[in-house]
């Protein structure tokens, strides 16, 4: 399966190029670049872990892309995503979030299912690589 | 830019209150319902009515007759107006102007003090604003075109329960429109049916769909049926996709209580999003706000039946009005125009009811059928949803018009596509994404946008049959509802 969480997930994977382009495009906006992974792509896994804080006085997508690069180097078989933040009061939350690095091998979900009464499910999410230990998923 | 009618003197001279109370019948404008002069304070109400009087009304003393019978007067004279601060209750018509281009209307300005209205109920409100006064004899015709409701009363209403930053952060979705879908056929199919074509959609790449404003509980299809097999489609797409997927829980229902029970239900079972339908009415809309606010699911509204009284530009309401109206009451979503789709809306129009809902704040824009400056003070923010008649042909354009935060639904341009629905949910958010994608690297939609939608197709071959099956197809007719671009911004 292919993990369809972030704004072009439907897209090829992005270049190296196109993903300086939004970073670009979020730096002119005046939105803070930041970069988190995870090896647990749960939908509603919220936090994921942070490299670093927010990138909130970046001068050009440069140092945002070298970032980038140590985070591919260090977790090359996790999900990596990039967010912008816009910190505009009213707003106060994420504007742009996607997927710019992801396992060669996605095994997906499970869905579990616990039959109640009166034909109410109760459904379970569960991610196949989660049920090893953080460190030995995406192998 | 219309000049205002001037006051005539014998209309705007004070009454001695031995002559202002003597029994009998007085002109509404010589009862103090026309004030040129008033100045309306920060804490007033103000409405914009277009009013065409009957042949030989005089327009001055229709536009009292809008004010008094909106506020306090009736058609005769009584004494115990004395036992109240009445000077101060009356509705005040400060201003009035010709329409441009059609002499037979006008536009009046009315003033209304704060504390005419009970904090918090769009009931009490309306009861008011459009209570008896649009089957007043004296008028042909009467149109409500907007409103400035004061930061002080727009704080006793609760607002949205999630609204647009919200919605975004439990959904997890950032930086592009959000998809949906109407199920098709909307009326007929079985729950066991209805439920695959919310499954295709869903793992197909929409992000919603959506029970149609009519589907509740009819003999074809029970509720409880239709949201058990709805909410196995939601969560089978939700483990194919990796990605938190919603339906719109039609809850809509004869009473209160049905529709609480519905609701209910569909929390159980996990349901991200209840919808209802304008048509139950602005208390039981305010009551599924407390609701979904309490039990944090997010409130889809359904305009069902507003064009009988939106759509003719003499008599109504206009849809502006009711969105700041549903702003208040607390809906996270309402459908609010496509611009390029089969129903109606003209694009100034339409723009102006996005701004109503997304805005932090309002300025005067004529342009736009914004006649007031208007501050939401902390409200949050409706998620406009665009519906009916569109498809992937038309994203740069959906795009360009109605920007990032709105929910566009394609129903048969989901449902109808050649390769099957969950290709035709796959061709919408591929074109999507590629155009938000080229918009961000600064590329230019309009001129760009069927080339970069022919570019993604090359490698998306749902997206390719879906321009080649509805690329020409558009609903160009002129809209009835069309501003009238002339008129006077207020001072206020």
């Amino acid at each position: 399966m292919r993990l369809t969480q972030g704004t072009f997930s439907y897209l090829p994977d992005l270049t190296d190029g196109q993903i300086r382009a939004q970073v670009e495009h979020c730096l002119r906006n005046g939105w803070a670049i930041s970069i988190e992974h995870t090896d647990d792509p749960h939908p509603r896994n919220t936090y994921w872990e942070m490299l670093g804080q927010p990138m909130f006085d970046l001068a050009d997508a440069a140092t945002a892309m070298a970032a980038l690069d140590d985070a591919r180097r260090a977790y090359p078989d996790h999900y990596i995503k990039l967010n912008a933040f816009d910190s505009t009061r009213g707003v106060e939350s994420v504007r742009l979030s996607f997927i710019v690095n992801r396992p060669a091998n996605e095994p997906g979900f499970t869905l579990e299912r616990a039959e109640g009464p009166g034909r109410v499910i109760r459904y379970t999410t569960r991610s196949y690589a989660t049920d090893r230990p953080p460190g030995e998923r995406y192998r | 830019m219309s000049d205002p009618v001037a006051p005539a003197a014998d209309q705007a001279a004070p009454l001695a209150a031995s002559e202002r109370y003597r029994a009998g019948v007085l002109k509404y404008a010589r009862m103090g319902y026309w004030q040129p002069d008033y100045v309306p304070a920060d804490t007033d109400l103000l409405a914009l009515f277009r009013i065409t009087p009957q042949e030989g009304v005089d327009p001055i003393e229709a536009a009292a007759a809008v004010a008094g019978e909106s506020s306090t007067a009736t058609w005769t004279v009584v004494w115990t107006d004395r036992l109240t601060a009445s000077e101060a209750y009356r509705a005040k018509a400060y201003r009035l102007e010709p329409v441009p281009g059609a002499s037979d209307q006008w536009f009046a300005y009315i003033a209304y003090d704060i504390d005419l209205f009970e904090p918090g109920s769009i009931a009490n409100l309306t009861s008011s604003i459009i209570g008896n006064v649009f089957g007043f004899k004296p008028l042909a015709a009467l149109r409500l075109e907007d409103m400035r409701l004061p930061a002080a009363y727009v704080k006793t209403f609760d607002g949205p329960p999630a609204g647009i930053v919200v919605e975004r952060e439990r959904l997890d979705k950032f930086g592009r429109p959000l998809l949906g879908a109407t199920v098709k056929p909307k009326l007929g199919l079985s729950g066991r049916n209805y439920g695959r074509v919310v499954y295709e959609a869903l793992r197909g790449g929409l992000d919603f769909t959506k029970d149609d404003e009519n589907v509740n509980s009819q003999p074809f299809m029970h509720w409880r049926d239709r949201f058990l097999y709805c909410m196995e489609a939601v969560n089978r797409a939700q483990a194919a996709t990796g990605e938190i997927k919603g339906t719109y829980l039609n809850v809509s229902a004869a009473t209160m209580e049905d529709m609480y029970e519905r609701a209910e239900f569909a929390k159980e079972l996990g349901s991200v999003i209840v919808m209802i339908d304008l048509v139950i009415g602005y208390t039981a809309i305010q009551s599924m706000s407390r609701w979904a606010r309490r039990n944090d699911v997010i409130l889809h509204l359904h305009r069902a039946g507003h064009s009988t009284y939106t759509r003719q530009k003499n008599h109504g309401i206009s849809f502006r009005v009711i969105c700041k109206w549903m702003r208040l009451a607390g809906v996270d979503h309402i459908h609010a125009g496509t611009v390029v789709g089969k129903l109606e809306g003209d694009p100034s129009s339409v723009q102006g009811y996005y701004d109503v809902l997304r805005e932090p704040r309002n300025e005067v824009d004529p342009g736009r059928g914004l006649y007031f400056e208007q501050d939401w003070v902390g409200t949050r923010k409706v998620m406009p949803v665009a519906s009916g008649g569109i498809h992937a042909g038309q994203m740069h354009q959906l795009l360009g018009y109605l920007g990032e935060d709105v929910v566009l639904q394609f129903g048969g341009g989901t449902i109808g596509h050649p390769m099957g629905i969950a290709a035709g949910a796959t061709a919408n958010r591929v074109a999507l994404e590629a155009l938000v994608l080229a918009r961000n690297e600064g590329r230019d939609m309009w001129a760009d946008g069927p080339r970069i939608l022919a570019d993604a197709a090359r490698d998306c071959p749902p997206l390719r049959a879906a321009l080649d099956t509805w690329g020409d197809v558009t609903f160009d007719y002129a809209s009835t509802d069309s501003l009238d671009l002339a008129t006077t911004a207020t001072s206020t």
